[in-house]
């Protein structure tokens, strides 16, 4: 792109990708913005009528959208601990030489390919049920008393299920680092005298600041939206328990046919989302420059 | 106090032999390099000193001391890495003091020795940078650095000035070799360049195929090379070898001699054959020349003599520095 001309053609052939991507991305954006100032109830049909703000009042002093904030919150950090620090234990074995690495290393991969409905449909019944789950089974043979998941211990029952879900892509990206770890370094803090800890704390972790950082940026892209495990298994109850701010907005509009409300709780979503993005790209995204 | 010795050394990786028994005695003190073609098993056999292979069979004693079985760190000596190996996200600093705090030493002494061989090795102003701010003679010294900082009993070096380009390779062969006699501890260094080995040494392993093929300082490997395979791979360019007829003149299956101590000449005494290639390099001239009944010869004549390609000369070689082999390759010594 040294010259004028091919710098003016480079804008001129790139028009068409930009012009669409800014349509796909700008008219939904408006048509929601645009939803939020209306008294719009599916209900109701015809009757809609420009109101100002008071969708986003009655959203955010809606008791259930502070309990939804702090689900939401609690569900993408608890996954992310989990995913980072046992992905990078499982990459660190699967790293090791052992005998059918592969085929262990495919199983490991296994879950990510299962859609969320159908892995969400396993956990509740067929390993989380009280009376027919394994779970249970493995309880009342040990003499203990089965624990009722997602009535006891809904959110952490949900955490456990989305945790599962993405720890493949976690230790899949860590493996991957590992594996790019330089041989001789390691060689060289042996004749050093560091031991496997040390080693580890001093060498492999630092190597692995860098892919830490995108899985724990992509995993919160994703984990911010989770829906689907929550919508076959709770339904985001009891009461509050397992609502996150996804499925509030999905029960606004379809549970009680509020457009206008929902429009502007998925603002208010796209606001905190953004919000979360810059704390999340102050805080680690320093790993990503250099 | 750093003396090595190994005794019958043999490393076998699944079944395949790769050292195939090593009798070596390093002196305390020494300067000892490694040397020999691609694959003939110098690494495999530093790595086997520095505890980084297991041996399969023999032992390994550092000052009398069998180490077999002892782990890397606790056998008392320091390794320099082919890539260098320094820790990418620690500073200078960070990287030669990691050994020492490893040990478990207090900050202060750390911090003194630190210096010190930063002062040494020129490395000052460096040491608050990362690895990747440095140039690649600085990350050289850097992982001396790391080196010398442990006071080891011995220094490991593997083909170091490997990644470095060609004048630097010069100078930090001065500097190793100075700093090694300075400091008196025992050095095993690997290299595939004859030029470093004969320069840097005070003895010479020359390695083929997993066997040590001769152990002797520079010029004793020069002048009384043990085999074809020495006589060979020490001297550049490489020492011309005549079979046949010519060689059992002098009484032996084959006879070497090296591309100077032949005399070319236009017309003087000797072979008579076509110059196929010169190579002039203003100090010397390298002449190869295709002799009837003998083969294509190399002669090193100094400056210029006046011989290009397409000129017939004559080569006659010195019948002092004659080598004789046996056909088993064995060097017959008269």
């Amino acid at each position: 792109m040294a010259t004028e001309q091919t710098r003016g053609l480079g804008r001129l052939l790139i028009t068409p990708a930009v012009a669409a991507l800014f349509i796909w991305m700008i008219v939904p954006l408006v048509m929601t913005i645009y939803f939020s100032t209306l008294d719009y109830n599916l209900l109701n049909p015809g009757t809609e009528a420009f109101v100002g703000l008071e969708n986003y009042f009655y959203f955010l002093t809606d008791p259930a959208f502070l309990a939804s904030l702090q689900n939401t919150l609690v569900l993408v950090g608890s996954v992310l601990a989990i995913t980072v620090i046992i992905g990078t234990l499982v990459a660190l074995l699967l790293d090791q030489a052992v005998i059918g690495r592969s085929i262990v290393r495919l199983m490991v991969i296994a879950p990510f390919f299962v859609m969320p409905t159908v892995s969400a449909l396993v956990w509740k019944n067929l390993l989380m049920h009280p009376v027919s789950g394994l779970f249970a089974w493995i309880a009342t043979s040990l003499g203990l008393r089965p624990i009722d998941w997602f009535a006891e211990a809904p959110l952490f029952a949900i955490i456990l299920i989305v945790a599962w879900q993405w720890l493949p892509f976690a230790t899949l990206i860590l493996l991957t680092a590992l594996q790019s770890l330089d041989e001789e370094q390691k060689e060289a803090a042996e004749m050093d005298g560091a031991g496997a800890f040390s080693t580890f704390f001093h060498i492999t972790l630092p190597h692995l600041a860098r892919p830490i950082t995108v899985v724990i940026l992509i995993e919160t892209i994703f984990l911010l939206t989770v829906f689907a495990e929550i919508y076959v298994t709770t339904g985001g109850g009891p009461g509050l328990q397992t609502t996150n701010i996804a499925f509030l907005i999905y029960s606004q509009a379809l549970i009680q046919f509020d457009v206008g409300t929902a429009s502007a709780g998925g603002l208010v979503a796209v606001v905190l989302a953004n919000i979360v993005a810059f704390f999340l790209v102050r805080i680690v995204g320093r790993n990503l420059e250099t | 106090m750093g003396r090595i010795t190994l005794e019958g050394v043999r490393k076998s990786f699944a079944s395949h032999l790769i050292i195939k028994g090593a009798d070596l005695d390093i002196d305390d003190g020494s300067f000892v390099v490694f040397v020999g073609p691609s694959g003939c098993g110098k690494t495999t056999l530093l790595r086997l000193i520095a505890g980084l292979e297991d041996v399969s069979e023999g032992r390994i004693l550092i000052d009398g001391a069998n180490v077999v079985g002892v782990p890397p760190s606790k056998r008392g000596l320091s390794m320099v890495f082919q890539s260098y190996a320094l820790y990418p996200h620690m500073s200078v600093r960070g990287n030669i003091a990691f050994g020492l705090k490893m040990a478990g030493l207090p900050k202060a002494e750390i911090d003194r020795k630190v210096e010190a061989a930063a002062a040494t090795l020129n490395l000052t102003p460096y040491l608050d940078r990362k690895p990747r701010e440095l140039s690649g003679g600085q990350r050289q010294r850097v992982a001396i650095g790391r080196a010398i900082v442990r006071e080891p009993k011995a220094f490991l070096f593997d083909e170091p000035l490997s990644n470095l380009d060609a004048a630097l390779r010069v100078q930090m062969r001065l500097e190793v070799t100075r700093l090694q006699r300075q400091l008196g501890t025992t050095a095993v260094y690997v290299t595939h360049d004859q030029v470093e080995a004969m320069t840097m040494a005070d003895r010479i392993v020359v390695l083929n195929a997993g066997r040590i093929e001769q152990y002797g300082s520079p010029l004793e490997l020069y002048e009384r090379p043990a085999n074809i395979f020495v006589a060979g791979f020490i001297g550049s360019p490489r020492m011309n070898f005549i079979a046949d007829e010519a060689a059992r003149r002098y009484g032996a299956a084959t006879i070497g001699v090296r591309p100077e101590h032949i005399k070319a000449s236009r017309d003087g005494e000797g072979w008579e054959g076509l110059v196929t290639d010169a190579e002039h390099l203003g100090s010397d001239t390298f002449l190869h020349v295709d002799i009837a009944g003998i083969g294509n010869l190399t002669a090193r004549s100094i400056g210029e003599i006046g011989l290009s390609a397409g000129d017939r000369a004559r080569l006659l070689p010195d019948p002092a520095h004659i080598h004789r082999f046996d056909e088993n390759g064995k060097a017959l010594h008269a």
